[in-house]
């Protein structure tokens, strides 16, 4: 399997492409339209905030390729904001993400202290290929969260003071973990064993 | 429920650990990539390493051991010391620390902080303060503690939030080195004034005094001697804390 990453300069790739290589898949590190077009698992990584983040894609090119692909039937898997990208909505500097899951990201409310730094319960509310290793603990560090998407979409919740976001969504080919799964010790190798074989299963089918 | 935070500290001069680590029954690991992963191993929640030299030959072996050290440990990376332009804190991002930690520079120019919280987010933007005691109230140092300036530590914290930092380290020069357990009383005056997490550092000795500062606010508490020296293993510290009802992983 190789895991095709987005590449669009925003910052480090180091530890999530390390981690996906520990999982077993092969890393390519793109930012040609044509590579991520064609690809079979798309991760978009995700630094910084969601506007920039946006704005480097479009620049790049490659909201149009990303979008293909899934259309198409790739998986896609987003990381941290590279998860928040997935949604139609970004309150982070109110800009459209990709619009392959519904719903919008907003400012976390409910929490303690902002960003939420650190270590905290990844709770499953159903089965999926990609909950084997939870509930688990994992590291999050983040301000903005999903706190109103479709349950369709939410295969995962974290608790806060007064209330929950998702974690880790997925719809059909489409998902993506707030958390940084290659921050996230053994539960986190585990989710990238998951994604590794979800993508892999289907190319059989 | 969010999980209070243990985090051991590592002072790394160019590629090596200055202060070696020991283990209980384990050899001596100067290596900072074995032993931030050793540490990782044993439960460590976080890793910050300390550089302390500001060279810029040294900052890229510094450099050079953050990304042998992000591909291969499963825990966050912050790194520290001797930062004083984006530029540093974008080539220690690129090389894969999860956060960077500003100090003097920042002090002198809190710009640095707005600038590195605007291109990479807030949430890898991790603002030191060095503390200590004077009059009835806490001053700001800089360089490694050396240097004191006419700037309030609670009133600098407070401004390092407005602009942009993510999370407080706050040291107190005073407890530093003694091991009679963190400043307290400062640690409960910034947690009161800021929104944001604050890393207590400066003064562990047992592992009560780690529970003490979670109980005060922190929401994080960095160790070096009583790990390095293998008087305590991060998962006795973490006993005593999940005794006294904190929330641990």
């Amino acid at each position: 399997m190789i895991a095709t990453f987005v590449d669009y300069e925003a910052g480090n790739l180091r530890s999530l492409r390390a981690a996906f290589e520990r999982a077993g898949a092969a890393v390519e590190v793109t930012q040609n339209p044509h590579a991520i077009a064609s690809a079979r698992l798309i991760v978009i990584p995700g630094v910084g905030a969601a506007a920039s983040a946006m704005a480097a894609l479009h620049e790049h090119g490659l909201v149009q390729p990303i979008v293909a692909a899934a259309r198409r039937g790739a998986h896609v898997f987003g990381v941290c904001v590279g998860m928040q990208l997935l949604f139609a909505h970004s309150g982070e500097g109110d800009v459209d993400g990709l619009a392959l899951l519904p719903g919008t990201v907003t400012r976390l409310t409910g929490a303690r202290r902002l960003p939420h730094m650190g270590w905290n319960d990844v709770q499953p509310l159903r089965a999926h290929a990609l909950a084997s290793a939870l509930p688990a603990t994992c590291y999050f560090a983040h301000s903005f969260a999903v706190q109103d998407a479709d349950p369709a979409c939410v295969v995962a919740s974290t608790p806060v003071e007064r209330g929950a976001f998702a974690s880790l969504v997925a719809l059909d080919r489409v998902a993506g973990a707030q958390f940084h799964p290659e921050r996230s010790s053994s539960a986190g190798a585990a989710l990238l064993r998951d994604v590794v074989a979800w993508a892999s299963d289907a190319d059989a089918a | 429920m969010l999980r209070k935070r243990i985090i051991p500290c590592l002072d790394v001069s160019g590629g090596r650990v200055v202060k070696g680590v020991n283990f209980v029954n384990l050899r001596d690991i100067g290596e900072p990539v074995e032993a931030a992963l050793a540490y990782a191993a044993a439960g460590a929640d976080e890793i910050v390493w300390l550089n302390i030299t500001a060279s810029r030959e040294r900052f890229r072996e510094l450099c050079e051991a953050v990304e042998r050290a992000a591909e291969q440990i499963d825990v966050p990376l912050t790194v520290g010391g001797g930062i004083s332009s984006v530029e540093h804190v974008r080539e220690l991002l690129l090389a894969g620390a999860d956060k960077v930690s500003v100090n003097s520079a920042a002090l002198r120019r809190p710009e640095l902080i707005e600038e590195a919280a605007e291109r990479f987010g807030s949430q890898c933007v991790v603002c030191a303060i060095d503390a200590r005691r004077v009059g009835g109230g806490w001053k700001a140092f800089v360089d490694g503690g050396r240097t004191e300036t006419e700037h309030d530590a609670v009133a600098w914290a407070s401004r390092a939030v407005e602009r942009g930092a993510g999370e407080l380290l706050v040291t107190s020069m005073d407890a530093d080195g003694v091991q009679t357990g963190y400043d307290l009383e400062l640690l409960e005056t910034i947690t009161g004034r800021v929104p944001v997490p604050v890393v207590a550092s400066g003064g562990a000795g047992t592992p009560a005094h780690l529970a003490d500062a979670l109980e005060a606010g922190a929401e994080a508490a960095l160790a070096a001697s009583i790990f390095h020296d293998g008087t305590y293993a991060i998962e006795e510290v973490k006993a005593v804390c999940r005794a006294r009802g904190l929330p641990m992983r």
